[in-house]
């Protein structure tokens, strides 16, 4: 059984069909993009996966379980990750803090109150950090770091807690060609124990780290394949050279 | 992208820096102490000053709430009000006024009268915007007055009067010296065990939950029901603040736990400066010993509330920050949570 299924998934704002009888698949350990033009629905997928709003109709399983109408806290406890298209990294807050934040969400009260969990989660914060190449600026505020930064930040936060999927929506919006081409190479290792789920842009960037892409349009899916297999689709072709 | 970029100044210069608000609430505590052995033969202004601490708690009570959870509460003299009738009717109906019993259960009533409000105005399906809560919050102070304002068996418009005193076994406290320790040993209490908390790691998520509460729930956190136990913690203080009121005052009445009150706390915050705790505490201290003043000069005696009016636009206008604001870096408002580890 998949990791995650998606099955006839609509999503409507008054007369406007934001999602129209949406499926998906994504096994465990799969990286899996979703491509289409703008307004094609590829965020509010991503969203009503991650709880941000409930489908219409429609289900969604995880893991074995109906997580439809889940609430968002419940669905991160089962192991569902996200990273926002906008940067939501705790500016406020140091760069460890941030991590710590991410990793100690299961914490009781007590444990909290007596701060327990910073000693113990420091190797992991630390860990976290290093991955994503942000041990040097574990003190500065997180307001303090540069835009690719922070976005790094955000994806260390929702790596931190070892989730089963990760959704990340446009993890690459406003990098450079050199800091897209790092963000590929740091999420290549999490496939061992983490399925991705990616709304990009970049069409280069996720042909090369993803194995299957599911291409929408209008809300509906236009067709879901191999990358090989999407990009020779006619309609995906039309679709991109015209309105994309 | 380089690892080292920013023009944040280097971490190990920033781990040595003089930190002023440990400096600031030293002051303060040493004044509190001091100050009313110096004013031993003024009793009016040994009264003001209690009335100072005991208001400084009410001002904590909002703190807690806005500057550290992000929740406006426009409702915390409800809680103040309510304990003070309590501690009046339990005077007048039980003649009970031992204070090692109903200090606490002020703080009771306080504490779960805020639980009540929290789980219809914070708890429901969906979370609520912050214009609700403060609607919420408002609204229920304004009901609970016009309701005690109308039920005799409260004394209705007049009020309850000649509040029991408070006593420890056969010692009453009567406004003075004696009084002014219990309410500042109640001040310091309450707020070393608020520093400990917005200090630790529940400090943390209730920072997180402040600058984006839907982040904090994409983490896994009932962001919800954390901003419900802070809330019914805050009703505690608020509770123990109003039962020592109504004792100092030996009088409470619909004003008490109205909007009027609610407001006036949330101004003694942000005139201090919200999200630091000693903030709230200068903001009592400023705005009443600056209305004492003020009132008794005599060529503004009929309208220095109109000057006081200006002086706390003008502050909380054009600086949001507060007075602390003036002294203390973002940075250090912001500070740190649980044990600093050596490496950090």
């Amino acid at each position: 059984m998949a990791l995650l299924q998606v099955s006839g998934v609509t999503k409507t704002y008054g007369p406007l069909k934001a999602l129209d009888g949406v499926d998906l698949e994504v096994e465990a350990g799969s990286f899996h993009g979703l491509i289409g033009p703008n307004g094609s629905g590829k965020s509010t997928l991503l969203k009503a996966i991650a709880g941000a709003h409930f489908p219409t109709t429609g289900r969604i399983l995880f893991d074995g379980g109906d997580i439809t109408t889940m609430p968002p806290y419940q669905r991160a406890r089962r192991g569902l990750s996200l990273k926002f298209q906008i940067t939501s990294v705790l500016t406020e807050l140091s760069v460890y803090d941030n991590v710590l934040l991410a990793l100690q969400a299961t914490e009781g009260y007590g444990a909290l109150f007596r701060s327990r969990s910073r000693a113990r989660l420091d190797g992991e914060v630390m860990a976290a950090l290093e991955r994503f190449r942000l041990a040097g600026r574990a003190d500065d505020l997180a307001g303090e770091l540069s835009h690719g930064e922070q976005q790094w930040l955000e994806i260390a936060m929702a790596l931190a807690p070892r989730p089963k999927l990760l959704l990340l929506d446009e993890p690459t919006g406003g990098m450079s060609p050199e800091e897209r081409r790092v963000t590929g190479e740091l999420l290549a290792p999490i496939r061992r124990h983490c399925a991705l789920v990616i709304v990009e842009h970049d069409l280069d960037f996720i042909k090369n780290i993803c194995d299957r892409l599911t291409m929408l349009d209008q809300g509906r899916v236009l067709g879901t394949g191999s990358v090989a297999e999407i990009e020779g689709d006619a309609r995906v072709q039309e679709i991109y050279t015209r309105r994309v | 992208m380089t690892a080292t970029t920013g023009a944040a100044p280097p971490v190990a210069a920033r781990r040595g820096a003089f930190r002023i608000l440990p400096a600031i609430e030293l002051a303060v505590l040493a004044l509190l102490l001091v100050v009313p052995f110096l004013l031993a033969d003024r009793p009016e202004l040994i009264t003001l000053l209690t009335n100072v601490v005991i208001l400084s708690l009410l001002a904590l009570s909002f703190d807690l709430c806005w500057g550290f959870s992000g929740i406006m509460s426009f409702g915390q003299a409800l809680f103040f009000g309510v304990a003070g009738y309590g501690v009046a009717l339990v005077g007048r109906d039980l003649e009970f006024s031992q204070l090692w019993a109903t200090l606490p259960l002020a703080m009771l009533a306080g504490g779960a009268l805020a639980a009540l409000l929290a789980a219809f105005l914070l708890l429901g399906r969906k979370a609520p915007t912050s214009i609700f809560v403060a609607f919420g919050t408002l609204t229920g102070a304004y009901a609970a007055e016009r309701l005690v304002a109308g039920w005799q068996y409260v004394g209705a418009g007049n009020g309850l009067s000649a509040i029991k005193l408070m006593a420890f076994g056969e010692y009453e406290f009567v406004e003075g010296l004696d009084f002014y320790a219990v309410a500042l040993t109640a001040l310091v209490l309450v707020y070393a065990a608020s520093r400990t908390l917005v200090r630790s790691q529940l400090g943390l998520v209730l920072a997180g939950i402040r600058q984006n509460e839907e982040r904090l729930a994409f983490f896994g956190y009932r962001v919800q029901v954390f901003k419900a136990v802070v809330f019914s913690l805050a009703g505690m203080v608020a509770g123990l603040s109003g039962a020592l009121y109504g004792y100092h005052q030996g009088f409470t009445g619909p004003s008490n736990l109205g909007p009027g009150l609610s407001t006036t706390a949330v101004i003694y915050c942000l005139f201090g400066g919200s999200g630091t705790l000693i903030g709230p505490v200068l903001g009592t201290v400023a705005i009443e010993v600056l209305s004492y003043v003020l009132a008794d000069i005599d060529a503004i005696r009929q309208f220095w509330p109109v000057l006081l009016g200006v002086v706390l636009l003008v502050v909380v206008t054009f600086q949001p920050t507060g007075l602390l604001g003036l002294a203390v870096s973002a940075r250090e408002r912001i500070g740190t949570y649980g044990a600093r580890k050596a490496a950090r």
